[in-house]
């Protein structure tokens, strides 16, 4: 598997980059495509994935909601800023869990590398109130539920 | 990870949040100084200094003794440690998701797409 790098900077800024072995416009359209999206975006087992929809167009929205099975779950909208056709993704989310959270913006920019892509995604963390939001969730449903939580955001 | 170390990284990212800070950071680093000494770079008042200090003590990230009447302050690694845990698991799941991504990619790449 190619490294992971991730890199801290600003006050609560992270960058993560990550080299893929397939052409940008695959890459791009993996995190578009709904039915691409189901298959990568989903890491816990037990947890489904009852809503996945994107109107990717500059200022469509998303909907992503996840179900633990046992009747607890979060859910992810958002908005796209910026669509670059196979070069970068800007967009806005927010989880709900189930109160909204501050909107988190992310920038995702896939960059030509020999036959494949370099990944660069910068995001903010999400704020101690949220943060905390999380981990009181794992400690209530067990770690998975943090993980799938991080699993799930800024992708 | 505990509540306890939650809200202490959470002290942390405040605390880390201020370029100053992260500065007399950086002078603390260097080995143990005197607050007088830590506030020699910087144009403010030595009151000043001390809140910044005293706000990088409550975060874990700056240790203090006194030697006499002098207050030393010195880097507290494990502060420092204390985000760590937080940036690890937040690898973990990109780690995990971006390895699932790779099957989708080489699926792509097989089939129609």
């Amino acid at each position: 598997m190619p490294p992971l790098t991730l890199i801290t900077h600003g006050d609560a800024n992270v960058t993560v980059t990550r080299r893929f072995a397939a052409p940008s416009e695959h890459v791009y359209r993996a995190h578009l495509e709904p039915d691409l999206i189901r298959q990568w975006i989903i890491a816990m087992p037990g947890w489904s994935m009852p809503i996945c929809e994107t109107d990717s167009q500059v200022g469509g929205e998303f909907h992503f909601a996840w179900d633990d099975g046992e009747g607890g779950g979060f859910a992810i909208t958002g908005q796209y800023i910026l669509l670059d056709p196979n070069q970068r993704i800007e967009h806005v989310e927010r989880m709900h869990i189930p109160d909204p959270t501050p909107d988190n913006h992310i920038e995702t920019t896939f960059e030509v590398d020999g036959a494949g892509t370099l990944l660069a995604l910068e995001m903010t963390l999400p704020d101690s109130a949220a943060r905390q939001e999380m981990l009181d969730m794992g400690a209530a449903d067990g770690m998975d539920a943090s993980y799938a939580m991080l699993d799930a955001i800024a992708f | 990870m505990d509540c306890q170390t939650t809200a202490m990284l959470d002290r942390s990212f405040a605390a880390l949040a201020d370029p100053t800070r992260r500065a007399i950071l950086l002078q603390a680093a260097q080995g143990e100084a005197g607050v007088m000494e830590l506030a020699a770079p910087f144009e403010m008042s030595q009151p000043a200094v001390t809140r910044h200090i005293k706000v990088l003590t409550d975060a874990g990230l700056i240790k203090r003794r006194s030697q006499g009447t002098k207050r030393l302050c010195r880097l507290s690694p494990d502060g420092l440690d204390n985000i760590a845990p937080w940036l690890t698991m937040l690898s973990d799941a990109y780690g995990a998701k971006y390895n699932q991504l790779d099957v989708v990619l080489a699926r792509m790449a097989d089939g129609p797409t």
